[in-house]
């Protein structure tokens, strides 16, 4: 019997000690993993708590789990890169006004001896062309993604229906993806800041890139508090402001300058409101 | 990350707070409940017995996608406001090690022989006591069921993500960290957290032999 | 041996399934007496002892002890009045001392540690007091089994073979150490046993069991001597082959 209680009161306190740990401010970013993987919000996020007091906690997952996240009332503000779901997620009034924060662009990635010869592609559709003449090894995440609408994209672009053994569906993150198109020897769209990132891991060079299509927009929204009242909609929109700053915007120009050699991203030029 | 270095004990510390609550909930409920499952006659035990045995293969993917819908704003569990905190794993975790528990006590339970059972009865012992004399009698099998829960629970990634989120210094346990740090391709650390998992099922289970070891 | 009844069976019946294996019209056990229940195995002897222990219920018919209505939903303390040893020892993880004591533990009793001592010394085992129970002989822990079950001082004892995988100097001691008992507090002693050698030595009355019936029962010596039913006579002649 002593044995049960001291069960039931350790229990209690293991318990308790996990409703302490939150500060008083704090909101829930649902993203992509991009932006956690390439290490920018580590850059960010101190900046924004020293300014505000405001700590954000990240749930780095794919777009289309971030915007779920979002829809259902889970996170109180998202950044992601899938425009067209996004306007959507606006559209259909779970989110307020979807705010543009930065871009970079998607490269196709592959081995440096090119098997596809998609080194000469003269455009993104074009590229995506020869890697499918050629049954040469594609990874695709396959995860309903950023990037993995962009792909479809350019393969409904192409008028090509992926499919066959050299198609490969991998249903993971970026950083995973890559490693599966280093291992197999094969091609993959990435974001430039994730392949960047971890180029030095890999063996795969950019083969295809600076198409116009392939931007990759990152947008930023709080969700709605006329749907989900609970979220904290005033401290979201201080994130959402931050990130727009003069200051954030430097930092994210900046951002991995030095140790890659060049920005993972590009600061949005002009911050760009939207919504309906 | 570096295998000693400082960002890791929030980790390592967090994993063991959720992963030994988890298992004392369990444990709490599903020893009795196993005591009494391997015990008990009644109508009906094949189909809960039956249901247990499921629980224990329960995949974790399964019970992470419904804590997440429980707890999730839009569930019906959503006033705890428990999604992405230590506590929603616990609820994960426990669901995952509660019928690991019932049931592997249940069968250590039911393998103790019949005239054992008759015999402390014969010398006066009330169902409570009956009871706590058979716990004792399969305290081996209850040690080890905790063991196989623990091992379960503490590696288990696929739920802990759905419903932790892997937040930095807040959600983030081992088995996350090391899932992360392969999708960032950071193997080395991914290896070295990797690693503090295995030593912390090796400690967990040099103590628990050395427990079985004073009391046998 | 006293007018006063222990146990009174009315009608009792036990039915595994279709198979009826105990069938007792009337059956009576009177209080202070040492009855033993002699025949082959399958005779519904440990049948009967659960009955008796109630750890079972008849399917049918009712078992008094004391005139209280006895059974699996009987009151504690009126199970607590009887005790039962297997065939096999069955002690209990922890020392041999701790066995011995169980029965006083869980009764709340304070001077567990020095009856249990006592008890230990009249089956010459003191010496194994903190020994684990899983360290001593087969025949070691039959005695400690009997000490265990004597500890409480029950009023009933009931003896299912308990010396059935003993050597012949522990049988004795087994068989010295219930009479004692008996003599000393009036025990009312229910033994089952195929022996019928042990059942002349111990037995002030005797009945024969086959195939869930009472054949015969009698005191000791009419039992023995002018046994009224043919196969009574042969079992007592050792000649009922089993």
């Amino acid at each position: 019997m002593r044995a049960a209680s001291s069960l039931v009161i350790a229990a209690a306190l293991l318990l308790g000690a996990g409703c302490t740990s939150t500060p008083l401010k704090s909101i829930t970013v649902a993203t992509t993993t991009s932006t956690r993987d390439t290490g920018l919000l580590d850059e960010l996020l101190p900046v924004f708590r020293t300014k505000t007091g405001i700590e954000v906690r990240v749930v780095a997952v794919g777009t289309g789990q971030a915007l779920e996240i979002g829809r259902r009332g889970d996170a109180d503000v998202i950044l992601t890169h899938d425009p067209v779901g996004e306007e959507r997620f606006v559209a259909e009034g779970f989110g307020t006004t979807r705010t543009e924060v930065m871009s970079n662009d998607f490269v196709l990635v592959g081995p440096p001896d090119d098997p596809g010869g998609v080194g000469g592609a003269k455009s993104a559709v074009d590229a995506f062309r020869r890697v499918m003449d050629k049954q040469a090894v594609f990874v695709s995440r396959g995860d309903e993604s950023g990037t993995h609408q962009k792909e479809k994209a350019t393969w409904a672009l192409a008028g090509i229906d992926p499919a066959g053994d050299w198609y490969v569906r991998s249903g993971q993150g970026m950083g995973a993806v890559l490693r599966m198109a280093d291992e197999k020897r094969g091609y993959a769209l990435s974001d430039r800041g994730t392949f960047l990132a971890q180029r030095d891991k890999l063996s795969l060079t950019a083969l295809c890139a600076d198409d116009p299509a392939w931007v990759n927009r990152y947008a930023v929204i709080p969700v709605n508090p006329g749907r989900h009242p609970h979220v904290k909609h005033d401290l979201a929109r201080q994130f959402a402001e931050f990130l727009v700053s003069d200051e954030a915007q430097r930092l994210i120009a900046d951002f991995g300058r030095a140790k890659y050699g060049e920005p993972l991203f590009r600061a949005n030029p002009r911050p760009v409101g939207g919504g309906p | 990350m570096r295998a000693f270095d400082p960002d890791l004990w929030p980790v390592v510390a967090l994993t063991l707070r959720v992963t030994v609550s988890a298992l004392v909930i369990a444990a709490a409920v599903g020893i009795p409940a196993g005591v009494w499952l391997g015990l008990a006659r009644f109508p009906g035990k094949r189909a809960l017995t039956a249901v247990v045995y499921t629980g224990m293969a329960l995949p974790p993917v399964v019970v992470g996608l419904l804590t997440y819908l429980l707890l999730s704003r839009s569930g019906p569990l959503s006033f705890l406001e428990w999604l992405f905190t230590p506590n929603a794993m616990i609820v994960a975790q426990t669901v995952m090690a509660l019928p690991l528990v019932a049931g592997l006590v249940m069968g250590a339970v039911a393998a103790v022989p019949h005239d054992l059972v008759r015999q402390v009865r014969s010398l006066g012992a009330t169902p409570w006591q009956v009871r706590w004399a058979v716990l004792r009698e399969v305290r081996v099998g209850v040690l080890f069921a905790l063991l196989v829960a623990f091992g379960r629970i503490v590696s288990e990634v696929g739920a802990a993500y759905m419903v932790g989120g892997n937040i930095q210094g807040q959600t983030r346990v081992l088995s996350t960290a090391v899932m992360m740090e392969t999708g960032k391709g950071d193997f080395g650390v991914a290896l070295a957290l990797g690693g503090w998992l295995v030593v912390l099922a090796l400690t967990v289970n040099l103590a628990a032999m050395r427990l079985q070891g004073r009391s046998a | 041996m006293s007018d006063q009844l222990a146990y009174r069976l009315e009608s009792v019946a036990v039915r595994h399934g279709s198979r009826v294996v105990l069938d007792m019209p009337e059956f009576d056990v009177a209080a202070g007496e040492i009855l033993c229940l002699v025949g082959p195995p399958g005779a519904g002897k440990s049948t009967l002892l659960r009955l008796l222990a109630g750890l079972d219920s008849p399917t049918r018919g009712v078992v008094w002890l004391r005139g209280e209505r006895f059974g699996e939903a009987a009151p504690v303390a009126l199970k607590r009045t009887v005790s039962l040893v297997f065939q096999r020892p069955l002690l209990l993880t922890g020392t041999v001392r701790s066995n011995v004591e169980y029965g006083l533990r869980i009764r709340g009793d304070e001077e567990r540690a020095a009856r249990a001592v006592a008890m230990l010394e009249r089956v010459h085992l003191a010496h194994l007091a903190d020994r684990p129970a899983t360290a001593v002989s087969g025949g070691e822990a039959q005695l400690v089994a009997l000490a265990r079950a004597l500890a409480f001082g029950p009023d009933v004892l009931l003896l299912d073979e308990p010396t059935n995988n003993l050597d012949p100097a522990r049988v004795a001691l087994v068989e010295e150490v219930v009479l004692a008992d008996h003599k000393a507090r009036s025990t009312t002693v229910v033994w089952a046993t195929h022996n019928h050698f042990q059942a002349r030595r111990a037995g002030e009355r005797i009945a024969l069991l086959l195939e869930g019936k009472v054949v015969e029962a009698a005191p000791a010596a009419e039992f023995f001597d002018s046994p009224r039913d043919a196969r009574t006579a042969a079992f007592v002649q050792g000649k009922m082959v089993y």
